[in-house]
């Protein structure tokens, strides 16, 4: 199944802003992210369509997955 | 010209006073119930002594106090802010309005524990006061009146030398407009600011034009256990860098890294409150800025004082490399940016620049435009607009000047509108209530009128500071979660810290028995971090006791009624009801 990711802040480097990409299906949120290997202790806010979801939340076609680092502070 | 000596007393704390009625000066000792306090604890209790909760905030019967924090003065890191004090022009409550820049370090170096401000002048005439180890002089001034606050900080710099403190207003300040703010001298002889609550106008109604600090020779800070202070400064600083927020987020990406959280989350406040995301965000993203600055030879990060590890203030450059601004925050970006819908940092940066000159809160007036732009007195998104406006209008004081000086919620009834973002008559920050309810009941319950800083719900709701994300779309724990960020907010603005030790604070477990210990070495007392909570509480009750005596009620712990209509892309809405907002004040 098809999924955007976007990446912020620090999670950019070396990877990418936005993108298309192919998951198994029933994938967790939590595989997804092990897949960009990124470790779930960087992690500071992750949005799978604007909302917060628990990392072993299965994910569905079409969803958009937001990542960001521990980032605070307006 | 009046002098009071300080200098007998070397060693002891003093409370400065200005008396403009009949332009003299004093130095009292501290008394017993103040030594304790410092900051917004202090500035909130001899505001709330002193001060008829009835006055008009520009007669004679306001006071403006400044106090820095308990820990300012000393070489601890971040602990440099000064409070300011009064009955607020623009919201007719008791207002805290906090600040960075080098001020507070100076007058707690001088031994100044606090400096108030009360009476008017008679006549036209204008003053300048000056403050050092030898007290405090009033000295008419002429030569500065209608100048812009760059130019007031060149010229002070000229006259007193190139270290003088200045805290100082703008034309918009003279002028008593309701979005003043108070200007205080940075490391780089630019701008930090009294923002919130239109202090800038009381000053302007005291006839002050400038304060301005020389700290030659001053007595400095006596610490009762310098060793222990050490050792526990040192243990602060470690929390800081080790915090993630605090030790790479704030430094890499400014504030303004908040751009793009808080549009995912959708509530990033754009078209005057009307949606929760912005097309145009990533043009005006944290991660954007960084990299124009870096491109463009300015810093991408930068202390607003000396001691400041966390450095989430930045330098922006124009194209050629020219400085247009620093301190560029997530605030300003985001209501002009978004909210007013101007999109890019070029034309945000020259506005932030020009409304640090003449002397107006960047959220309020940011807010302002909004609301005009809803109006139809502008268009949507036109920044060389805005430009013209401030510098035009607002700076020198024409009627339409005169009118978005006098902020949001006055711009909304003069032009008819609804959708009008103010509590308490203060322009609401760059969060959405609907979608990020924690900080909304800050917004509604604060003592300050709409105010993130009085509460940043924010950490907590999107990323889970204090130990777990508390749902931004759910009303669970929101009034729990802004309680104990509040009063853990008095505790920062009463020690002195930046507001973003909060994080530290909040998650790393050496970081408050650090606080207290530098507190214990400092003044030789022994307070645990129990007291530090009940500071917190003591001083809210304070300040809420000071706003029921002026006439609020609980009914306007309220936020505006437009509210209630959805905000994409959530169909958010703000559905907490009067008696669950009112929960707030069980303590
Ligand atoms: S973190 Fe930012 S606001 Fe705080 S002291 Fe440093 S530069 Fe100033």
């Amino acid at each position: 199944m098809n999924l955007t990711i976007q990446l912020f802040a620090t999670f950019r480097n070396n990877r990418f802003k936005e993108a298309q990409m192919q998951f198994a299906d029933a994938i967790t949120l939590g595989q997804v992210i092990a897949e960009l290997e990124i470790t779930i202790g960087e992690v500071g806010m992750v949005l799978v369509n604007g909302r917060h979801a628990p990392m072993d939340q299965e994910l569905s076609d079409g969803q958009l997955v937001a990542l960001f680092p521990m980032l605070s502070g307006g | 010209m009046m002098a009071h000596t300080l200098a007998k007393e070397k060693n002891m704390d003093k409370i400065l006073r200005v008396n403009m009625s009949n332009l003299s000066t004093s130095s009292e000792n501290v008394p017993a119930e103040w030594a304790g306090l410092g900051g917004r604890a202090l500035t909130s209790t001899i505001v709330a002594k002193e001060v008829i909760p009835t006055c008009h905030p520009l007669g004679k019967n306001n006071k403006l106090v400044f106090a820095p924090g308990m820990l300012s003065g000393t070489a601890a890191a971040n602990t440099g802010r000064l409070s300011a004090g009064a009955k607020s022009p623009l919201t007719g409550t008791i207002k805290e309005s906090n600040v960075g820049g080098t001020a507070a370090q100076m007058f707690a170096r001088l031994g100044i524990k606090a400096m108030i401000i009360e009476g008017l002048p008679t006549g036209d005439a204008w003053y300048g006061v000056h403050v050092s180890k030898d007290g405090v002089v009033i000295t008419e001034e002429t030569e500065l009146i209608g100048k812009g606050n760059f130019a007031v900080v060149e010229a002070l710099e000229l006259r007193f030398g190139k270290k003088t403190g200045v805290l100082s207003i703008g034309t918009a300040g003279e002028m008593r407009m309701l979005t003043s703010n108070i200007s205080v001298k940075d490391t780089d002889s630019k701008i930090r600011s009294h923002g919130r609550g239109g202090l800038g106008a009381l000053m302007g109604s005291k006839k002050i034009k400038f304060i301005a600090i020389d700290d030659t020779a001053a007595p400095g800070i006596t610490l009762a256990d310098p060793d222990k202070f050490k050792e526990a400064a040192r243990i602060f600083a470690k929390a800081l860098i080790s915090h993630p927020a605090t030790g790479e987020g704030l430094p890499t990406f400014g504030t303004a890294e908040m751009v793009n959280i808080v549009n995912a989350a959708g509530g990033l406040p754009t078209r005057n409150f009307t949606y929760g995301q912005f097309e145009g965000r990533e043009n005006i993203s944290g991660e954007t800025m960084r990299e124009t600055i870096i491109e463009r030879g300015g810093k991408p990060k930068h202390g607003c004082q000396s001691g400041c590890i966390i450095q989430c203030s930045q330098v922006y450059n124009d194209k050629d490399g020219n400085y247009v601004t620093s301190g560029l925050e997530y605030e300003t970006i985001e209501l002009m940016g978004a909210n007013a819908c101007v999109g890019n940092l070029d034309d945000i940066a020259a506005a932030d620049y020009v409304m640090d000159d003449i002397g107006v809160d960047s959220i309020e007036t940011a807010v302002t435009f909004g609301v005009a732009m809803e109006a139809g007195v502008l268009p949507f998104g036109d920044g060389k607009e805005v430009l013209r406006i401030l510098t035009d209008e607002i700076g020198r004081g024409t009627p339409l000047g005169r009118i978005l000086g006098s902020g949001a919620g006055n711009v909304g009834k003069i032009y008819g509108i609804t959708r009008v973002p103010v509590v308490k008559n203060q322009g609401i920050p760059a969060y959405d209530p609907r979608s990020i309810k924690g900080i909304g009941i800050t917004y509604a319950t604060s003592t300050m009128g709409a105010d993130h800083t009085a509460g940043y719900a924010v950490g907590t709701n999107l990323m889970g500071v204090g130990g777990g994300i508390v749902d931004p779309l759910k009303k669970d724990g929101q009034v729990d979660l802004s309680r104990h960020v509040q009063i853990a907010a008095i505790m920062l603005d009463s020690l002195g810290l930046c507001l973003f030790v909060g994080f530290p604070a909040a998650d790393v477990p050496t970081c408050v028995p650090s606080l207290i210990d530098m507190l214990n070495a400092r003044f030789g007392l022994e307070l645990t971090p129990e007291w530090i909570g009940g500071l917190g509480m003591t001083t809210l009750k304070t300040e809420r006791a000071f706003n029921i005596a002026a006439g609020f009620t609980n009914i306007h712990d309220r936020l505006p009624e437009f509210f209630e209509e959805p905000l994409l892309p959530h169909n958010a809405v703000w559905d907490f009801t009067g008696d669950e907002i009112d929960e707030f004040w069980n303590f």
